[in-house]
Parts: C-alpha cells; structure tokens; sequence
C-alpha cells in the first residue's frame, strides 16, 4: 500500500498542472502574429513595472534639475534620456514607475468588476424572473450614464484615491460585464451537464460557478483584455482632468496634465507619456484581437 | 411595432424618473450639506438655517422631490454657484456648442467609418480588410487626451497651420474646430468601422449573397444592392448609441481645448460643487444619452422587417 501524498506535494502538483495548462494556451497564441505583437507589448510594460526600482535611472520623485531636454547629461555624470519635466524630476524614471501604478490599479480595478458583475451576470442568467428583472433594471440605469459622467460623480462625491478609482470603475463596469455574463448563461444552462449537475442535486451556485461559469470562458477572457485596456485609458482620463491619483507619486494621466500648459515650449514632456499609455492600451487591444482570431480557428 | 414604442418610451421616462431620484438622493438628501455648499464654508449656522427656511428646505423630503423635479421639467434649474446666474442662462447656450462639435464629428464619422467598414467587410482577409482592422486597433487604443496631444504636436507646434486652442475668445471661428473634431472622430471611427465590418462580413457569407455572385451579378452590383441594405442596419444602433460615447469624449476634448461647451461645463460644475448646475448637466446628459438609445431601439425595430412584421 502506497502512503497518501503530502498536501503539499499534492499542492505543487495542482499548481504545476495549472501553470502547463497556461503556457500551452499561450503557445496556441503563436499562430497569430497580432497575439504576438499585442503580448509583446503588455509583457514589455509588465517587465517594466515589475523592475522599475532596479533598472530606473533616478528616483520617480526627486527634483534635480527642471526643464532638461532628452538626453541632457545629469549633475551626477547620469544622462536624462528623456529629459526632466517642470519640477526636475526624470521623465523616464517616472514613466517607469508609473507603469507600476497603472498595472496595479486598473487589473485590480477589472478584476473587482469582473468579480461583482460576474455574481450578477450568473444569477441574473440562471434565476432569471425577479431577479433578472431587478439586474438588468439596475445595469440598464448605471448604463444610461455618459461614462464619464458618472466617473465624475462618483470621484467629485467620494474623494480621488486609489481605492475611491476602484470602486467607480467597479460601480461603472460591472453592468457590462453582467450584460456579457448573463446572454452567455441564458444559452448554457439548457445544457445537458447542467441538466446533470441538477438531477445530481447540486446546489444552485456549485452549479453555476463549477459547471457554467468555466464553459464561459473564452468570450470573458476577450472582453477582459479589451477592458483592462479600458479601463487604463479611464485612469489615465481621470489624472489628466485631475480626478486621479493624488500627486506626487508618478501616473500617466497626471504627468500629462501636470506639463500640459508647458506642451508649446517642452512637448516630449507630454508626448512621452502619451505615448506609453497608449502602447499600453494597444497591446491590450491587440491581444484581445488575437486572441478572438486564434479561438476563431479553432 | 406602436406597442413596442409605447413600451420604449415609457421606460425611458421610468428611467429618467429613477435617475432623478437618485441624483436628488445623492445631492440634495442633507439640506445641510446643500446650505454650505450655496453659501460657502465659512457661512454661520444662523445663515444656512435662514437660507433653508427660506428655500422651503425644511419641508418633508417628498414635497422637496416633487417640487425640485417640477422645477427640472419646466427648465427652471436653480441658480449657478460659480456663475452667479440663472443655470438655464449658462447650459442652453454650452449645450449648443457642444451640438455644433458634435455634428461636424457625426457628418464625418459616419460617412468615413460606413465606407471603411463596407470596404473592409466586403472581402474578408484581403489586404484592404487586414490594414483597415489593424489600423482601426491602433486609433481605438489612443486615447482622446493623447491623440490631441499628439495631434497637437503635429499641427499646431510643427506645422503651425491650426490654433491650439479652441475658446472661441474672439468671436466663432471654424479654424478652431478643426483639431476637436478631429479628435472626437479618430477615437470612435475604429470602433464604428470594426462593427460596420463585422456586420458586412456576416451579409457577405449568407447564401443570397452567394447565389447573387454565382448568377453572375457584377461584384459592385451585389454589394451595393444585395449586401449594403442588411449590412447597415446593425451600424445604425451603433452609430446611435456612438451619441453616448461622444459625451464622455466631449468632456476631454473641451477640457483640452478650452472649447466652451456642456463637456467643459460638467466637468466645471463637478469641481466647484455647483450642485444645481451638477444636477442640469447630469439630467440633460443622461436625457440625451436616454433618448438616443431609445431611438435606436424603435429605429433597429423599424428597419429590420423580421422584427417588425413579426
């Protein structure tokens, strides 16, 4: 008789499965050079963001020397590659870090209105009668708002601050994910495993996050990248109008607005992170695309 | 097809009700809070309870509701904080503003993204189509803020041939329009050129088509009779529906360009706390978002005969 494995060999083995099991769906992705583009740039800013305090030049916030144009030579013996903007700090060391910022707000951002809008979409889906009407009532509302109208309220009536951010985008994007989730249920729970899973006498929410939630997949997976894009440009709009993350900590929105008035005399000051949320954004997009196309084939 | 838009309009006035509702909850619940923010924080006690009593704040929340929502249906919105005047005197003429922006952005956008669509959509995969998709990617990627930066840099620091800013100080000059516009159009044409295609590309594989190809009908004669008809009905409610994007976008792009419009005015009104300008703006934004998604319902309804007869 052979000894039941360790937990935590048990444990290992799950999470190397999971790990395989990701990395082979990434490979599928080889076959379309839009994925490839698009995952390029999302890891190239991945890579960023996670190694800012290593391999930024200066620190985000430091005033050294105002008005440096790109690639001025530093006090130090350093070089501003990208020059400094209107307080001396380094632009390209903020860029850096703002790329910190964005990446650990707007996926958390997503994920919590993934998170709520999934709960909704499911039990709007499966329940359907009160509960889908009450739903669909509250997400048609939320969704009759101009966006960014609503962003303001919310951020003018709670406060700008990183959790405040959550919430709204949470508040603003859950409907849309509820709209997704709940036509995907509508059509699967006339499926045979669901009819199963009843007879079986699961309960309703086993049901719907085991047996339904998993054969949603590929089209959430889509719409997540094409929001998370989304909601990147929403942050970066609610810095550049002032709405955003208090200063000074770098984000992309805020730098823009910050050099703005600036623009006419140091436009790379603007421009450059503008363009970094914007390669940003692509590559999200890009990959969504791809990743539409590569399910496409299948 | 009237049932339906009885049905439609109905729920779009429940809709406007329940949104009312929610901004008089959300603003005006605590008189207190509408008393300090009238007169300012450094006004006495004694001030604000005066200046409640006698704007009938000390009245039971409901009759404050009705008579605050009669006052919102006869256009009488309260008096502006910041401005110092009577809402309607600043938000018609603003409103109008943005309406001229907005319809040099429609008359462009919708010829320009139909055409790329159908172009795109009528011959799925061919090298038109691949450069049409990726190229509207890119632009739906930029956003609003970054392309006016972008474009600025081109047109007005580079080239020197448009204003950078879009006041309008010294009288309405069309010159000034020109980068705003652009802006608007170059976020949203990707998006409405992607669903024109999709859309085409769909008509493009049915078997009418097909059989209208094999019978021999020349290529332009089948897009253009056979295909163009049901493939632009779905385009309609997305261009409709683009009406509530432009709001969103407006705010931006008037904030950028100093352009004196309802976008610039509701982000104005929000940082300054206007309450009863906050509270014009919101239900005029939400009636026109509200109204168009209507329209575009009955309108879908109305073209799509297999709906309508049905």
């Amino acid at each position: 008789m052979s000894a039941p494995a360790k937990p935590s060999a048990l444990f290992y083995n799950a999470t190397t499965r999971l790990l395989m099991r990701v990395l082979r769906s990434l490979a599928v992705l080889r076959e379309s050079k839009i994925a490839i583009a698009g995952c390029t740039l999302v890891v190239f800013w991945i890579a960023v963001a996670l190694l800012a305090p290593l391999i930024a030049p200066f620190p985000p916030n430091a005033q050294i020397q105002p008005f440096a144009v790109p690639l001025a030579a530093a006090p130090d013996g350093g070089i501003f590659l990208l020059g400094t903007d209107q307080l001396g700090r380094d632009i390209l060391s903020r860029v850096m870090w703002g790329a910190r910022t964005v990446l650990f707000f707007a996926p958390l951002a997503t994920a919590s209105a993934y998170i709520v809008g999934i709960v909704m979409g499911l039990a709007a889906g499966y329940f359907g009668g009160w509960a889908d009407d009450v739903l669909s009532r509250v997400s048609d509302i939320i969704l009759s708002f101009p966006v960014l109208v609503l962003y303001i309220l919310i951020i003018v009536t709670i406060g700008a601050s990183g959790i405040n951010i959550i919430i709204a985008v949470t508040f603003a994007s859950a409907p849309g994910v509820m709209r997704i989730v709940r036509s995907l249920v509508l059509d699967l729970r006339t499926r045979n495993y669901v009819a199963a899973a009843q007879t079986r006498g699961e309960s309703p929410w086993y049901i719907m996050l085991v047996e339904i939630l998993p054969n949603a997949r590929g089209p959430l997976i889509v719409d997540s990248c094409l929001r998370i894009g989304y909601v990147i440009i929403t942050i970066g709009v609610l810095g550049f109008l002032g709405l955003g993350l208090p200063p000074p900590d770098p984000d992309w929105g805020g730098m823009i607005n910050e050099s703005r008035a600036l623009a006419l005399a140091f436009p790379h000051m603007t421009i450059i992170p503008c363009i970094a949320i914007s390669s940003l954004v692509l590559g999200f997009n890009l990959l969504a695309d791809g990743i539409r196309e590569v399910s496409l084939h299948d | 097809m009237l049932i339906f838009t009885v049905k439609r309009l109905s729920l779009m006035i429940l809709t406007m009700l329940i949104v009312s509702l929610l901004l008089f909850v959300l603003l005006e619940l605590q008189p207190g809070n509408v008393a300090t923010k009238v007169l300012g924080p450094y006004s006495s006690e004694e001030q604000r309870t005066l200046w409640l009593e006698a704007n009938g704040y000390l009245e039971p929340v409901w009759t404050r509701y009705l008579s605050w929502l009669s006052g919102i249906l006869t256009g009488d919105f309260g008096d502006s904080i910041r401005f110092k005047v009577p809402v309607a005197d600043v938000l018609w003429p603003r409103l109008w503003n943005t309406a001229i922006l907005g319809f040099w952005t429609f008359a462009i956008l919708v010829p320009l993204s139909l055409t790329l669509g159908v172009l795109a959509g009528m011959r799925e995969g061919s090298a038109l189509d691949r450069a049409i998709s990726i190229t509207s990617i890119i632009t739906t990627s930029v956003p609003e803020f970054a392309s006016a930066v972008f474009l600025s840099a081109i047109f007005v620091f580079a080239l020197g041939v448009l204003p950078g800013t879009s006041g309008m100080t010294d009288g309405f000059d069309p010159l000034q329009l020109f980068l705003p516009v652009m802006v608007l159009i170059l976020y949203d044409v990707g998006y409405v050129t992607r669903m024109t295609r999709a859309s085409m590309a769909e008509v493009m594989t049915t078997p009418y088509i097909r059989t209208a190809v094999l019978k021999g009908l020349p290529f332009s004669r089948v897009v253009f009779r056979h295909a163009l008809r049901n493939a632009l009905i779905a385009p309609f409610t997305v261009i409709m529906l683009q009406v509530n994007w432009l709001l969103s976008g407006v705010i931006v792009v008037e904030f950028f360009f100093a352009y004196k419009g309802f976008g610039g005015l509701i982000l104005e009104a929000s940082l300054n706390q206007d309450i009863y300008l906050i509270e014009a703006c919101t239900m005029v934004a939400v009636f026109v978002a509200v109204s168009t998604q209507t329209l575009a319902d009955i309108g879908y309804t109305y073209l799509n005969p297999r709906i309508r007869l049905a």
